[in-house]
């Protein structure tokens, strides 16, 4: 019987040009996997259900120097309507197999929590992705943890908002100014993105994929055509991939300029939005002038990129890079000198750092905590692999750490930016796609701001989609973010989320 | 006689007044400092005329209490502004009442408010009324204590004999009123909902102290409470100018001429003030909660500290 981890042996190379292959493996095997990754032997990178099979993604980070990360999908079997348990043994799983519950009807054995999650009695059909029946009895009312103790008091906060944000709901029980316990309740902005992936062409799909996130569009759109591609056989030609890359950083840029400020401000230091907010204006209209759309919104396409970037516009990329790095020094000198800030971020919502490797946390909020990984060093893909930068990482885990880490992140785009620039290729920026001629399945995985960003496509003979999967790398960070408020004050959650910063729309899917 | 109620009466009208257009004021100031347009100055009257326009949503659960609170907490405020000599000591009411009314008055105001954001029984209200009332704990002692050195000082706690006694060329420089003065800003920006004790302009519900107690409010019931607030602000910038920065007030004897001058030179102090909280409040962040008691104890320990210096230099 072979070990669970002699399984997962796909490289970067590999992983980005073939299609991935799925381990079929049995329930024995499924349930050693499932206590490897609580052991923190493997990262659990997704959990998804296609008809008839429940697959997991999982991640080997190297042991030796001359080691590479490795990646690989197993997938298991029910003929029954049931799989084992995987978040019974590794928490993180739990959202995600009551996503699969919810749309595929599968249920999970011995699992400590069988509460609906994106279902909330909204939904005219049940287990739309299964057998998708008419409802015919309400679901019965959604029921909080309880919390015992003396002196408790809850407070409900959301869905709707003071401010202009995203809905969630989040269900606070304290002790005074104390928080005992915070859960989440999410799924307002579901959208259906997955039945309507269902049967959809590859083209309608990269659309949809990069719906899904908008300030993320990107980097779904860069890991939905990895996937493709993948799948395919088919490399996106040079000049294409260094343009994604260049799309990719830019997106980075406005959106950590945007959160340091945005964080700042809940701390009622109004300053650093409203500069941090010129500079993120700035690289918006860089990227609407240049991409023609602020959010480069369907600039990455299945195949290559729909927009070219001519001279003129790298001259205006080139000014931006210089524009941003000359108005970002000061603010960092800001924001690092001035105690009121500091007094509010530094030691304020730690992550435990063994929290975020066992959860797998991407982006700022693991390398915040001390998890030292980044998919575009990692699992190099498009041009990152000849670029020189650093992956910025910290161990206090607390918010300071986490704009920190946003700082020094934001400082390495804009030296990927200059290098892209300068070591753009030439060359067509599209390659039409082949048509498949039996199924395929392929895997993408990119460095969004959030973190890594998975997308698992199952292609049909036709060339049309059977299942897209997309995980947002906030299904691993919100979970994380009832962690750290616990023990911490009230006054002091919106410091926290806003350092989290995690997508809603993204998990809502 | 007459002239004194007249005065008074000016005084009375000039502080509801001018309350919207200070914070008009403050939000441009605010704004520019931050590289934006900012609102008109005239915005916050428009807001008002606004509000009592609008109809009121109640909660079903909301007792008379609830209704009866902004226009109590707007007459307790404006009787409190009425007795502060803005631009003239020979305020007709300014005889029948004294520092420790005004801080009694307030904090009347504050109790009701307290109860008012209980009374609908949302978490939120019950949030902001316990910050609320933490904060108070900690400021009102302040506040009494600076009272007492002032009047130390004066030999009275009547704020128009302080007033003129401070206006006077015999008082020079004294350790005493610098702490007073450190502590009583302290406290105005506590009693204000300013920055770094709470932000006025926040739309995060958690980390509300003041507007979390009103969130419930709607219509003119919110207009009697945001120009109460406002008539606060003057309150408290017209207690700190016309102590600390007493010149140009006019005295009981003096001219209409006078009088109208010592208007121009308040109003000038007033602008003087608006703008030095606006840039304060764009320099620093919101501090912690809990720390909150750290900054006001500083202000508590500071009046404490005048009063008692002022003792021992008497008793020498």
């Amino acid at each position: 019987m072979p070990e669970i981890l002699e399984l997962i042996t796909t490289d970067a190379a590999r992983l980005r040009s073939a299609p991935v292959e799925h381990h079929k493996i049995t329930k024995h095997l499924w349930e050693q996997a499932a206590g490897d990754t609580a052991r923190g032997m493997l990262t659990l990178l997704s959990l998804w259900a296609t008809r008839g099979a429940v697959h997991m993604a999982l991640m080997a980070r190297p042991n030796a120097p001359d080691e590479h990360t490795r990646v690989g999908v197993v997938s298991l079997e029910n003929r029954r309507k049931s799989f084992p348990s995987v978040g019974r043994l590794h928490p993180p799983a739990q959202r995600l197999e009551r996503s699969i519950t919810d749309l595929f009807g599968l249920s999970a054995e011995g699992a400590t929590d069988a509460r609906p999650w994106l279902d909330h009695g909204a939904w005219e059909i049940v287990n739309p992705l299964g057998k998708a029946t008419a409802r015919h009895t309400p679901q019965a009312a959604y029921e909080f943890l309880p919390v015992i103790g003396e002196g408790l008091h809850q407070v409900p906060v959301g869905p709707v908002h003071a401010g202009i944000i995203e809905p969630g709901h989040f269900r606070f029980t304290g002790q005074g100014e104390t928080v005992v316990r915070l859960e989440e309740r999410l799924g307002y902005t579901h959208k259906g993105t997955d039945s309507l992936m269902h049967g959809a062409s590859i083209e309608r799909g990269a659309k949809l994929a990069q719906r899904t996130s908008g300030d993320s569009s990107v980097a779904y759109g860069w890991a939905y055509a990895q996937a493709i591609e993948a799948a395919l056989g088919h490399a996106a030609p040079k000049r294409a991939q260094s343009l994604r890359a260049i799309m990719a950083e830019l997106e980075r840029l406005a959106n950590h300029l945007n959160d340091v400020g945005a964080i700042c401000n809940d701390a009622a230091f109004a300053m650093m939005l409203a500069q941090c907010s010129i500079l993120r204006e700035r690289v918006m209209r860089a990227a609407h002038n240049v991409f023609g759309h602020r959010f480069m919104r369907d600039c990455i396409v299945p195949g290559g990129v729909s927009v070219d970037l001519n001279t003129d516009g790298r001259a205006a990329l080139e000014a931006l890079v210089n524009d941003i790095r000359l108005g970002f020094e000061p603010l960092v000198h800001l924001y690092d000198n001035n105690a009121s800030i500091l007094a509010r971020t530094a030691g304020a919502g730690i992550l435990r750092s063994d929290l975020a490797h066992s959860f797998g946390a991407g982006g700022y909020v693991g390398r915040a905590s001390g998890r030292n990984f980044d998919t575009r060093r990692d699992l190099p893909y498009g041009p990152y692999a000849k670029l020189v930068f650093t992956v910025p990482t910290r161990s206090e885990g607390d918010v300071n750490a986490r704009i920190w880490v946003r700082i020094e992140e934001i400082q390495q785009s804009l030296g990927l930016l200059s290098q892209l620039l300068k070591s753009l290729p030439d060359g067509d920026i599209f390659a039409p796609l082949p048509k498949p001629k039996e199924k395929r399945e392929g895997l993408g995985l990119v460095e969004g701001f959030r973190g890594d960003v998975l997308v698992w496509v199952g292609l049909d003979a036709r060339g049309h989609i059977n299942r897209c999967h997309m995980r947002d790398p906030s299904w691993f960070q919100w979970p994380l973010l009832e962690a750290v408020i616990e023990d911490n004050i009230i006054a002091d959650f919106p410091l926290c989320n806003k350092s989290f910063n995690c997508s809603y729309s993204g998990v809502d899917l | 006689m007459i002239f004194n109620l007249l005065v008074q009466g000016l005084q009375m009208m000039l502080v509801v007044a001018i309350a919207p257009l200070l914070v008009g004021v403050i939000h441009k100031m605010r704004a520019r400092l931050l590289r934006k347009q900012g609102a008109p100055l005239l915005q916050p009257y428009r807001d008002l005329l606004r509000l009592m326009k609008k109809e009121v949503v109640l909660a079903h659960n909301a007792s008379w209490l609830f209704r009866a609170v902004p226009y109590m907490v707007f007459a307790a405020t404006w009787v409190a502004a009425a007795l502060i000599p803005t631009f003239a000591t020979g305020l007709q009411f300014s005889w029948s009442a004294d520092l420790i009314a005004i801080v009694a008055l307030l904090g009347s105001a504050r109790f009701f408010m307290a109860l008012a954001g209980m009374d609908v029984g949302t978490s939120f209200g019950g949030i902001g009324s316990s910050r609320e009332m933490m904060i108070a704990a900690l400021a009102e002692p302040a506040m009494m204590l600076t009272v007492f050195s002032l009047a130390l000082l004066a030999g009275s706690t009547q704020l128009s004999t302080v007033t003129h006694y401070l206006a006077g060329s015999n008082v020079g420089l004294r350790v005493s009123l610098g702490m007073a003065l450190v502590a009583l800003v302290i406290v105005a920006l506590a009693e204000n909902a300013r920055i770094p004790v709470d932000n006025p302009s926040t739309h995060l519900e958690l980390t509300m102290v003041h507007e979390a107690m009103v969130l419930e409010y709607s219509g003119r019931h919110l207009a009697m409470i945001e120009l109460a607030s406002a008539l606060k602000l003057v309150l408290y910038l017209s207690l700190i100018v016309s102590l600390f920065i007493p010149f140009g007030v006019a005295g009981p004897g003096d001219t209409i001429a006078a009088h109208l001058l010592a208007v121009v030179y308040y109003l000038i102090k007033m602008l003087g003030g608006a703008l030095a909280l606006a840039t304060f409040e764009v320099s620093i962040a919101k501090m912690r909660v809990f720390r909150i008691p750290d900054l006001l104890g500083a202000a508590l320990m500071l009046s404490l500290l005048g009063t008692l210096l002022l003792f021992v230099s008497r008793s020498l």
